[in-house]
């Protein structure tokens, strides 16, 4: 079976969820849409106080080239737009909506059939794509379109679909393939068209094998250029990078674009959303989010509209157990620890995982003892005992040395720590600042050359 | 000895070759330098801290020197280490006259200590503001205030700022701290600002008067997350006859150039938000004193009025 080459760890998987079919998760009386929910520049909401939405509605606009339309989940009456919290308890505005029934949007058609026939050219899809407001549903939210517009110096050659679901105790993938393998195909036709490809890739972590089952099954029934691969369990194997190194062995240049491999990695969530917006015309306006961990009450997989408060979801689950120490948005490896629940649904939300005290505490961080374990643990051959330390003590030259910008921040170093260091902790301040400078660097550089230009223009 | 003298000559002839070179590249790429740099620098601290905005003392003596050719006058240059002590003395040194430059100090803007902003959440992350900060919006309910880790403490090259541990809070020390602003540039969530040290440049004491808040939140929101918030309910604004305050974003803020050291906003604050020196505080609490004197006299007046009328109404 194949994995990517370097580095890497083994957490436990946990996976309490895989069991738990899909359930709808209850409406509440009140959503909060938050405009933030893509990485890049936040939405601009587009609605005011008495205005009255149906479900697909739009609520929001793009703030940017690198961002993407919010559509209402719900139907009723704008209540207010307001600021609320984000996971990590940070500001951001929303929408607040009062529900009223449940009325969607003529244009979506919530029949049950599957659409096969793929009718919308290359550009239609991705039009279509902008206008659902996909965005990549591994928890990244990068806008979707942008990805499937590549540079015009990139030559794709083939789509690989992200189903690795690496992060321990989320089963979220999982459920929605089983769900889902059909749509799921299609969607992953559609991409290809997209990308003027004819080949694509399904990489499933081997400890999914019903999954890896009805995939396989799914794909012989008039998808012949879809291949399912089986993948050795190995943390972070969903990490783009990763995943193209073990699906295809290529590797992605230092500092260079994933696409640079001719592969385009699209989530198996984002393949699905694709598939109801393309085929369906159904905007991004529910997910489904699992809400696990070890002392819950009953691990489950929901469908959930967007907006909808995180605190109902736990209480649909059990409720918040008594020696919590920690709730999660998103797995153990990546996620972010909320400070609170007082949160609402986004479209990168993944997971809620509630942790106990005794395995949520981090540990008392000792002296490095230079026994390189996170050396051996990082996929990206990086050195993160020195980018730690670099980024801690300012010297951002010599961390840019080390390529810290090539960090993909999944936490294997961390993981691997015998004296619990912060390491990933520091990383994170260092990394953002080396990549501003390289920024910085490449603007003056093009703002020179078109000053070498003009005045080379000047002496003709 | 003939070795002996081969070795010499040789040596020598190499000293000589040396010599003549190191003379040549000395006159050939000769920088000239004003001597009163040096002059400058010698009279600076010598700290390397960049609170003057230039990077070292010698930056610092350049743009004295070059600010005295520009237009006769060090302008708005000072050195918060030496203050003014120091630029009068540069000043005679380039023959000018010493700029009566007023001292400052870091001001912490937060006043959330244990007692007063409850945790609701336990960071156990690396211990630092800056990764805290990027981490999550804090262990408080307020997302604006001190996060308590310490960055100042460590940015401060004069030791002049301490972690209070009763407090959770940075405390400055008025002695030491140069306000060179290095651990208000450390501070990921803007608490520190640097200001005046006094109102009146003149006073015997150091007479300041600060809001010890900055949460832009509003009120129920901001007094919910700490007792000690201010809550933007802008009482001091109305209070102030110098027009020094100003309520923005639900909070209010005392323009150090305005503001005169009265008291009257200090009396007036509901929440206790706004903090002032003792002296100031002297004279707050002869104001509140009276201000109480006169509502028993307010409320007594009007029980006796109203004793006097009800037996008319009676009548």
């Amino acid at each position: 079976m194949k994995t990517f080459k370097l580095g890497g760890v083994h957490p436990a998987a946990n996976k309490l969820s895989d069991k738990a079919p899909i359930e709808v998760a209850a409406v509440p009386a009140m959503v909060a849409i938050p405009m933030a929910q893509n990485l890049g520049a936040p939405s601009k909401a587009i609605v005011a106080k008495g205005d009255k939405v149906k479900v697909g509605t739009v609520i929001g606009e793009p703030g940017g080239f690198l961002s993407s339309f919010v559509h209402s989940s719900v139907s009723g009456t704008v209540d207010k737009v307001d600021l609320v919290e984000d996971a990590t308890g940070k500001k951001v505005p929303a929408v607040f909506i009062k529900v009223e029934g449940d009325e969607w949007e003529e244009s979506i058609d919530r029949s049950k059939d599957i659409v096969r026939e793929i009718k919308l050219e290359k550009q239609a899809i991705i039009d279509r794509v902008k206008a659902c407001g996909i965005v990549g549903m591994g928890g990244a939210t990068f806008p979707t379109q942008v990805k499937l517009t590549p540079p015009p110096t990139a030559k794709p050659e083939c789509v690989i679909i992200n189903a690795v679901e690496c992060e321990p105790y989320l089963t979220s993938d999982h459920s929605l393939m089983l769900a889902h393998a059909e749509e799921i195909c299609i969607g992953v036709q559609i991409l290809e068209k997209a990308m003027g490809v004819s080949k694509a890739y399904i990489g499933i972590e081997a400890n999914k094998p019903d999954a890896i089952k009805l995939m396989t099954e799914t794909a012989k029934n008039g998808f012949p250029e879809i291949e399912i691969v089986p993948l050795k369990l190995k943390y972070p194997q969903g990490g783009e990078k990763q995943l193209i190194n073990a699906v295809i062995g290529k590797e992605v240049p230092s500092g260079g674009l994933p696409i640079a491999t001719g592969a385009l990695v699209q989530n198996v969530g984002t393949a699905f959303a694709v598939y109801e917006a393309v085929q369906k015309n159904k905007p991004l306006i529910e997910r489904i989010v699992t809400v696990t961990g070890k002392s819950v009450k009953k691990p489950s997989n929901f469908l959930a509209r967007l907006g909808v408060p995180v605190a109902d979801l736990i209480a649909a689950a059990g409720g918040v157990p008594e020696d919590t120490g920690k709730i999660i948005s998103g797995g153990p490896m990546m996620g972010k620890a909320m400070p609170d629940t007082n949160s609402y649904m986004v479209k990168g939300c993944s997971g809620i995982l509630v942790m106990k005290n005794e395995e949520a505490r981090r540990k008392e961080a000792s002296p490095c003892i230079r026994c390189a374990k996170c050396v051996h643990a990082c996929p990206m051959g990086l050195q993160p005992n020195f980018l730690s330390k670099y980024s801690e003590l300012g010297m951002l030259d010599e961390a840019e040395a080390e390529r810290i910008y090539d960090c993909i921040e999944c936490g294997s170093c961390q993981f691997s720590c015998p004296a619990n260091r912060p390491l990933l902790d520091w990383i994170r301040q260092g990394k953002p600042k080396v990549m501003g400078i390289l920024r910085a660097r490449a603007a003056a550089a093009a703002e020179a050359k078109k000053a070498a230009e003009a005045a080379a223009a000047e002496k003709k | 000895m003939n070795v002996i003298l081969i070795a010499l000559i040789a040596l020598g002839a190499i000293g000589l070759l040396g010599s003549l070179l190191l003379y040549v590249v000395a006159k050939q790429f000769f920088v000239f330098e004003d001597p009163r740099v040096g002059q400058v620098e010698e009279l600076l601290p010598g700290a390397n801290c960049g609170g003057c905005g230039f990077p070292g003392c010698h930056g610092m003596a350049d743009a004295c020197v070059k600010a005295k050719d520009a237009d006769n006058s060090l302008g708005s240059l000072l050195c918060p280490v030496g203050g003014s002590e120091t630029m009068g003395k540069v000043a005679d040194v380039l023959g000018l006259e010493a700029g009566a430059a007023e001292p400052k100090l870091a001001v912490v803007r937060c006043n959330g200590n244990i007692c007063a902003r409850p945790k609701v959440a336990l960071y156990d992350g690396a211990k630092s503001c800056a990764v805290a900060s990027a981490t999550f919006s804090g262990e408080t309910a307020c997302a604006f205030g001190c996060l308590g880790l310490g960055d100042c403490v460590k940015a401060c090259q004069f030791d002049a700022i301490r972690m209070n541990t009763e407090t959770g809070l940075p405390e400055v020390d008025e002695e030491k701290c140069v306000a060179c602003g290095a651990c208000a540039k450390a501070c990921p969530k803007f608490v520190i600002e640097i200001r005046k040290k006094s109102a009146m440049a003149k006073a015997p004491a150091a007479k300041r008067v600060w809001v010890s808040c900055i949460n832009k939140d509003k009120g129920a929101a901001a007094r919910k997350a700490c007792a000690n918030a201010c809550i933007g309910c802008g009482k001091c604004q109305k209070v102030c006859k110098f027009e020094a305050i100003t309520v923005e974003g639900n909070v209010a803020f005392i323009d150090n150039e305005k503001c005169k050291a009265c008291g009257m906003c200090v009396s007036e604050c509901p929440t206790g938000a706004i903090h002032a020196t003792a002296p100031v505080m002297a004279v707050v609490e002869k104001l509140k004193a009276k201000k109480e004197a006169e509502k028993k006299a307010a409320a007594e007046a009007a029980a006796a009025a109203k004793a006097a009328e009800t037996p008319k109404t009676e009548a």
